[in-house]
């Protein structure tokens, strides 16, 4: 915006203040809403700040149904989905780029036509495929389908892309004292290729943070939900919606992700940018 | 010489092994949890299958002539299909640029507003969905109650049948536009500064600068940006599913949807499948389509 005048730069800050609104205000008002009652939630006035705060949401959010156990869920899912990808895509992504085997060409072309495919396409059949197998109402499909499917397909895509950059001098010297393929995988590649990890790492994170199809084919039992299903559970008798429940469930679900997104904001934006495969 | 060859053999068998060795837990689960699958989607679609009854006969091609020819319902969907992908491509890339163009070069205040575009990216969609749902119910809602004050009487946005679909794709817009913009911005600042600066010396307005020089240049960009979002767009479920169900009157059921509603609602495996292989049909030939048109690109 350099050259531009005063005025036409006042312009650009005015629209992109007006444009900003309904990305900021969702956030301000989900907020609001989570400590509103529900006498208030709809009061006439769009006011933000409740005349009553009313905190025991956040306690009915625990007591409505097993929120903690679905939070912990959610957690501890993502973070073994993350650290399978990671090892997995590593692992064949450093082959992919390196080491020299038949049919890494074919398997490499293979991988990649399966970039862009949604889960949506074989949902059908891999929900028979968990039936068989007896992982109806585990939390197994929410592992193995993210890790094997297209998200870990574009996890090794991307760890494959990044080791083709690493010069090879470096593994060579590796190689002329002794060490393994394994061994250079370890010591020489993967210490040297700690952004593609992070950047793969917050990117599946946040995936299987946010993923929601799986578990409502596959998961029944309340106590198995993660965060996205329970979410939407907050209604009363009628099937309606609590609304200041609602607020309250999905501000205990979105606000730790804001406040990690907004410490690291660059490397987050960055890895995304690195990916831009995924929409 | 005897040693020699055997040893540089064995070296290649080696590094071979290591090869499959360390692509074998993707390319076994790959096979398992994708091939496999995508295979049996196909032969699923050329049954009769229902879930409850357990029971399966080969109809051949009877789901597909049933989804283009006697079921109305398929039409329907597809039509807003690509209503939704027709509303929500443009406007998301548009916007996207528009962001772009903004926030590419540094001023005061540039990091903040990239975070806060980008923010619903990280949001999980369901988060998004309900918020905007809550947003946008009837009177009482917040972008009714906001229209209020500048006399405008808003409708019932989300069960309005000519208005629940706007609604949607504009949410989902919000939702995912900030990637696409990043991406925008990347390649704007791949673009070397001495173009337009030789531009401006002849006399070139910002205009002129941004359509003759910016926009071919970001061409590969807008290409990748276009496929990324015409594919999201067809695969949409989450903000369907939490904002309108489908719904009102239809309006809303989109392919994704209609899949997951065949094939887990109504139990009607057979057709389900079948209509998970148009969509996998019409993404295919999305994909290669993208490559192919870039080739050309590149060629001429």
């Amino acid at each position: 915006m350099r050259h531009h005048s005063r005025l036409v730069r006042f312009a650009w800050i005015v629209s992109l203040c007006l444009l900003a609104v309904p990305f900021i205000f969702p956030f301000l008002w989900m907020i609001s809403g989570s400590v509103k009652g529900q006498a208030e939630i709809f009061a006439p006035g769009l006011t933000l700040i409740p005349e009553v705060f009313r905190w025991e949401n956040f306690a009915e959010v625990f007591s409505y149904q097993p929120f903690a156990r679905q939070y912990v869920n959610s957690l501890y899912i993502a973070v073994v989905v993350t650290g399978l990808t990671l090892i997995v895509a590593s692992l064949a992504g450093y082959a992919l780029a390196r080491v020299r085997f038949a049919g890494s060409g074919l398997l490499l072309l293979i991988l990649i036509s399966a970039l862009m495919m949604p889960e949506e396409v074989t949902i059908i059949p891999n929900f028979f495929l968990m039936r068989d197998l007896g992982l109806m109402n585990t939390h197994a499909p929410l592992i193995l389908l993210p890790v094997f499917g297209s998200q870990g397909v574009m996890a090794t895509f991307l760890m494959r892309q990044y080791f083709t950059a690493i010069p090879k001098e470096l593994e060579e010297a590796a190689r002329m004292d002794g060490l393994s393929r394994l061994g250079i995988f370890w010591k020489v590649a993967l210490p040297l290729s700690r952004p593609a990890l992070a950047a793969v790492g917050i990117i599946t994170f946040l995936f299987s943070w946010n993923l929601f199809l799986e578990p409502l084919v596959f998961l029944s039992d309340i106590e198995l939900f993660t965060l996205p299903l329970a979410l939407s559970n907050f209604t009363d008798a009628y099937g309606l919606p609590l609304w200041h429940l609602q607020m309250a469930a999905t501000s205990l679900a979105v606000i730790p992700i804001l406040v990690v997104y907004i410490t690291a904001q660059r490397q987050i934006v960055e890895s995304f940018a690195l990916s831009g495969v995924k929409g | 010489m005897r040693t020699a060859i055997p040893a540089t053999l064995s070296l290649r068998t080696r590094e071979a092994l290591t090869g499959w060795l360390f692509v074998s837990p993707i390319t076994l689960g790959f096979l398992i949890f994708f091939v496999g699958p995508l295979i049996a989607v196909f032969g699923y679609s050329l049954t009769e299958w229902n879930l409850l009854s357990q029971k399966s006969t080969f109809v051949g091609m009877q789901n597909y002539a049933d989804a283009l020819g006697r079921n109305p319902d398929f039409w329907h969907v597809t039509r807003n299909s690509l209503i939704f992908a027709a509303g929500l491509v443009p406007l998301n890339m548009g916007l996207a640029l528009y962001l772009a163009v903004a926030l590419s070069r540094p001023f005061r205040g540039v990091v903040a507003f990239r975070t806060i575009f980008f923010a619903p990216v990280v949001t999980a969609a369901v988060a998004w969905a309900i918020v905007w749902t809550f947003l946008l119910q009837g009177e009482q809602g917040a972008v009714n109650q906001a229209l209020a004050l500048i006399g405008i009487d808003g409708p019932n946005w989300l069960r309005e049948p000519s208005w629940a679909m706007a609604a949607v794709i504009v949410t989902r817009v919000f939702k995912t536009v900030g990637l696409n913009m990043i991406l925008y911005i990347a390649a704007l600042q791949a673009i070397p500064r001495d173009y337009e600066e030789a531009a401006r010396l002849e006399g070139a307005s910002g205009w002129q600068i941004f359509r003759m020089i910016t926009w071919p240049l970001l061409a590969p960009t807008t290409l990748v940006i276009m496929v990324i979002t015409v594919v999201g767009s067809l695969k949409v479920f989450d903000h369907i599913y939490l904002m309108t169900g489908g719904g009102p009157e239809n309006g809303t059921l989109v392919l994704a949807f209609y899949i997951y509603e065949q094939g887990f609602k109504f139990f009607d495996t057979g057709y389900a499948a079948a209509l998970a292989v148009i969509l996998f049909v019409l993404i295919a030939v999305l994909t290669i389509g993208q490559v192919i048109l870039r080739a050309r690109s590149e060629r001429a």
